[in-house]
């Protein structure tokens, strides 16, 4: 298909357009409970940015990375002292620095991926899963020396505007959700993606053609762990609100992060989306199915462990027959009901 | 034929001397030493095992010799590893089809334009000019060499999904991408039927006649090797047995033994 604005095509355009009339005209005239808004819609906006890091790390350049929520963590805890510690700090500008620091530190927990590969590397980068969250929970000054131990995260103000309701949270989760959705598509498309994918296909070709191993790998490494910051400061200070770094970024949520890529789709863009909500939402409607069908005849952790055996089961099924996920199942679907000349 | 050519054969290139390669305890260069001159075209032959891909790979810093030297334009490389070598203009293709499978075809050659292209990440996700600009060309650039190819109506399809010999032909695109003036060639016609072969042959001769590369070119068939060298290079277990240009090669009797199998004394 022939670009029509920069390297967009005709359909890029059409789905942004779609898309950016949901997320911004028909959502918040459809939808007035505060309860889609802070549990179901800004969570699940945040691990879309998470889950995109991880996609470009593991999805797009092939690395094995099992860290997302040490990201998280050194985000969310980045921006709640710039804005505490730093007078009129602007919380857009104290956000795009925290994922800066996360970045700093993706950078230096991916160098064991310039070694070591594969499920080694996986284990390798769970240390800033842990060495981050110990860190931030061990020093009283990053938790302002809360004697609780909780973190309260301070309310967004932007310009004078608050962003303290679900609805305006949402919108501004939504917007930045946009802007990072657009990036991620540039560079996934152009050379800088080009780079990542032949790393992750074969990467002594790769360095045949002129390919450094090391910036490319640091360099997804470190965009993954800016978007996992973004994330995670987003996700404390619009859904969280208050938080312990052990409960909050567990070892569980960044497995959910990875699951979230494999399912939704290594190496789309579409998948992190899609990835998101089936993880979120799944428990969601389980829970719900389980208690209107068999009226709490079913217990809760009965419930839990079956979603625990879908969701392995999923994953497997996934890997087995469609390693590309949901994103290409529905491209496949909706390609078998395009007329036929349309196709290709 | 040879005095009709656009780029008179030159001055060496490319030498390697005295290089030896072990793998534990195999042996699998001894000793050897040949040159390459500019815009020539120079074939590496001998049996299964001779060790000619890993003089290929000696050459481009895949493998890293014991002992020897790699001399480029009359200088001694230091340090050669394949990120340098390409950096130098020396591109290359591999026996065993080293492509990016996920990727598509025209996707494959772009990555070839990689040292062409000078953005940073954040200028390709902002897009800013430069970027585009570098799009724009390297695009240009890479479905001129699919058409040069003839592969125009596989250029979207996923590496992985192609025959053989389209994959071969998508791994010499990727080199040509480059641009580089040196181009080592693993075997690019092995595999493939005769129309497929002479195809290639055609390719080659292109590539060495109207753009001037410099190739070194691996391969078995020796109707091939004789049409289209210069000069060839014979190994047989890790050493040069012959070294001229075809005919001289052709009936040397040293090299009809090592092709027949003959033992050695
Ligand atoms: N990575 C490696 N590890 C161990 N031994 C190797 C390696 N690469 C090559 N060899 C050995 O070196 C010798 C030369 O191999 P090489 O692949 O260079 O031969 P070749 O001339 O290219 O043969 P062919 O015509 O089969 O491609 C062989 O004995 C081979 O087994
Ligand atoms: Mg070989």
């Amino acid at each position: 298909m022939k670009p029509v604005f920069m390297r967009y095509t005709k359909n890029d355009i059409i789905n942004f357009i779609v898309l950016l009339v949901l997320g911004f005209l028909v959502i918040p005239n459809v939808i007035k409970s505060d309860y889609w808004y802070t549990s179901i819609l800004i969570p699940w906006l945040c691990l879309t940015i998470a889950a995109l890091g991880q996609n470009i790390v593991m999805g797009y350049t092939g690395q094995l990375s099992l860290g997302a929520a040490g990201f998280m963590c050194a985000g969310a805890y980045a921006c709640y002292n710039l804005m505490l510690r730093i007078q009129d700090m602007p919380f857009l500008g104290a956000l795009i620095l925290s994922g800066l620091i996360a970045a700093g530190l993706g950078i230096i927990f991916g160098l064991p991926s310039l070694r070591i590969r594969g499920i080694y590397l996986m284990v390798a980068t769970l240390a800033s899963q842990f060495f981050i969250v110990w860190v931030v929970d061990k020093f009283g000054w990053f938790k302002n020396y809360d004697l609780s131990g909780a973190t309260t995260f301070q309310k967004i103000d932007i310009n004078g505007i608050p962003f303290h309701s679900g609805y305006m949270m949402y919108l501004l989760v939504a917007a930045i959700v946009v802007v990072i959705t657009i990036l991620a598509i540039n560079m996934a498309r152009g050379s800088t993606g080009r780079n990542w994918m032949a790393v992750r296909d074969m990467d002594i070709a790769a360095e045949s053609m002129g390919v450094t191993l090391l910036k490319t790998k640091l360099q997804a490494f470190a965009i993954n762990a800016f978007l996992c910051g973004i994330a995670g400061a987003l996700y404390t200070y619009t859904y969280l609100k208050t938080v312990e770094p052990f409960a909050a970024f567990n070892i569980s949520l960044s497995f959910k992060i990875m699951f979230m890529a494999i399912i939704g789709g290594l190496g789309t863009i579409s998948g992190a989306f899609i990835g998101a909500a089936f993880i979120l939402l799944f428990p969601v409607v389980l829970n719900a199915v389980g208690n209107n069908l068999f009226h709490g005849m079913i217990d809760a952790t009965i419930i839990s462990s079956i979603e625990q055996i879908v969701f392995g089961g999923l994953i497997i099924t996934l890997m087995i027959f469609e390693p590309l996920g949901f994103a290409k199942l529905w491209e496949t679907i909706k390609s078998k009901f395009r007329p036929k000349s349309q196709t290709s | 034929m040879v005095d009709k050519r656009k780029f008179k054969i030159g001055e060496p290139i490319l030498e390697v001397k005295n290089i030896s390669l072990t793998f534990g305890g195999v042996k699998a260069i001894t000793n050897i030493s040949f040159n390459v001159l500019e815009h020539e075209i120079r074939a590496i032959i001998g049996p299964n095992g001779a060790g000619k891909s890993s003089m290929l790979n000696c050459i481009n810093g895949i493998y890293k010799p014991q002992e020897g030297k790699v001399i480029f334009k009359g200088e001694e490389l230091k340090s050669i590893t394949p990120n340098i070598m390409a950096q130098k203009g020396i591109s290359r293709t591999f026996q065993n089809l080293a492509l990016f499978k996920r990727m598509s075809v025209l996707d494959n050659i772009l990555v070839g334009r990689k040292l062409h292209t000078k953005s940073s990440f954040l200028e390709v996700a902002l897009q800013l000019p430069r970027a585009t600009r570098e799009e724009k060309v390297n695009r240009a650039k890479s479905e001129e060499i699919v058409k040069f190819l003839e592969i125009e109506n596989i250029k979207n399809t996923e590496v992985g999904k192609l025959p053989y010999g389209l994959q071969k032909k998508v791994e010499l695109g990727r080199a040509l991408a480059t641009e580089a003036p040196i181009l080592l060639l693993d075997e690019p016609m092995a595999g493939m039927n005769v129309e497929e072969k002479r195809d290639m042959c055609r390719f080659v001769l292109k590539i060495n006649d109207e753009l001037g590369a410099t190739i070194v070119l691996i391969e078995h068939d020796m109707g091939v090797v004789m049409d289209i060298s210069d000069r060839v290079v014979v190994l047989d277990y890790g050493k040069v047995i012959g070294d001229d240009i075809p005919d001289i090669v052709r009936a040397d009797q040293k090299v009809i033994d090592a092709y027949l199998g003959v033992a050695h004394d």
